[in-house]
């Protein structure tokens, strides 16, 4: 299992916008590289990329959730 | 000889203590939003304390040496490594030419601060290295860095890692913050409730907080004084003629959410402007996260300068500790 973590503190969103489908659901693959997420901070937004490909076992935090640098987001497996 | 940027992190930018004596020209006095953390970096690697250095906000850079330095690393916890090995924060520690300084995850603060013995040396614009980016100032090409930039260092004079400063010599922000307040020349616009309720309520670093204004939600909306508003001032209670801004003061548009202003603030405009953080506790806004818990707490001009006289004190004592 490896834990995909948040590069930044701010706001973590599952989505690109509202109504817009989840990045990832559990069950999906995903490939190096691949946009789990994103951050809002300091006026702007940044794609949290998966660093492994693995497959998607979900997310460890909530849409619109406030977090830390270092927080766990999402889950992979090998 | 320089340092290559490999990675550039979130936002770093080269700052030293600022261009203040442009501001009536609408150029902010920029520099380190930290400017302690700064100062000690600097002294911890035989610098002036206003050598430029790095600021990294949230997420630091990779950056490969070109030449061995001495390195400080003050301000956020943002461990430093060195080809992968931790160092010490508020600590001078040696990198060797060829190897590779980078970060692991930010532990608590908004902003660390890189000191390099012979201090960085891109060209200073109106007497500062500081990076203005919408004014295109300081920094490399008036930017913050990038991945490939070539940034150039200067002389140093010593070489001496372990020079350390003990933990009662830092400076972070507590939990919640509190943030002293100075009223200011437009509070009269605020009604007794308003005024009130700015230092009851619970307020919160928004996500939109930057170099420019730190923003603050979570507390209720502010109430005007009910007037005709002046000619020109526009039809929002909030909106004033015209005034100046001064480092730290605080508008409110709307009446809704607090903007601190700070290093790289315009110098004036439309906005009214409640009262200003002092002095003592600007350094503190730079080192806080979105999200962070704040609170706000009016004091007057004397508790404002005795609060002025004991940071003085403190750098004092750094000083001292590092002879």
């Amino acid at each position: 299992m490896a834990q995909v973590l948040s590069p930044v503190p701010g706001t973590f969103y599952t989505q690109a916008a509202p109504g817009e489908p989840l990045y990832k659901q559990p069950g999906d693959a995903v490939a190096q590289g691949d946009t789990i997420g994103l951050i809002e901070v300091m006026k702007t937004f940044i794609e949290v990329k998966a660093e492994n490909a693995g497959t998607f076992n979900g997310y460890k935090v909530e849409n619109g959730a406030a977090i830390n640098a270092g927080e766990p987001l999402a889950e992979l497996e090998d | 000889m320089s340092l290559k940027v490999i990675q550039p992190g979130l936002s770093t930018s080269i700052q030293d203590l600022g261009r203040p004596g442009y501001f009536h020209l609408g150029i902010p006095i920029g520099g380190a939003m930290d400017r302690f953390a700064l100062r000690v970096a600097n002294m911890l690697v035989g610098n002036p304390e206003g050598a430029a250095g790095l600021e990294v906000v949230f997420m630091g850079p990779t950056i490969e040496f070109e030449r061995d330095a001495l390195v400080a690393v003050t301000g956020a916890d943002l461990p430093p490594k060195v080809d992968g090995v931790a160092q010490e924060g508020w600590t001078a520690f040696e990198v060797k030419a060829g190897q590779t300084l980078s970060f692991d995850f930010l532990k608590s603060g908004a902003r660390a601060y890189v000191a390099i013995g012979g201090g960085i040396d891109t060209p200073p614009a109106l007497g500062s290295r500081s990076t203005y980016p919408i004014g295109a100032l300081g920094g490399v090409d008036g930017r913050n860095i990038q991945a490939g930039d070539v940034i150039p260092l200067g002389e140093a004079d010593t070489i001496e890692a372990g020079l350390n400063v003990p933990e009662n010599l830092r400076r972070l922000p507590g939990k919640p913050t509190e943030l002293r307040v100075l009223p200011g020349l437009y509070w009269h616009r605020l009604t007794p409730a308003a005024q009130e309720g700015f230092f009851a309520d619970d307020w919160s670093v928004a996500l939109e907080a930057d170099r420019m204004g730190y923003r603050f939600k979570g507390g209720k909306p502010l109430e005007f004084v009910e007037r005709e508003q002046p000619f020109g001032a526009g039809a929002d209670p909030s909106n004033i003629v015209d005034g100046c801004y001064s480092y730290g003061s605080i508008q409110v548009p709307g009446g809704l959410e607090p903007i601190v202003l700070h290093r790289d603030a315009v110098s004036g405009g439309g906005y009214f402007t409640l009262g200003a953080i002092i002095s003592a506790d600007m350094d503190l806004i730079g080192q806080l996260p979105p999200h962070t818990p704040v609170k706000f707490r009016k004091v007057d001009m004397d508790e404002a300068l005795a609060a002025r006289a004991a940071r003085k004190k403190m750098l004092a004592e750094v000083r001292t500790h590092l002879g």
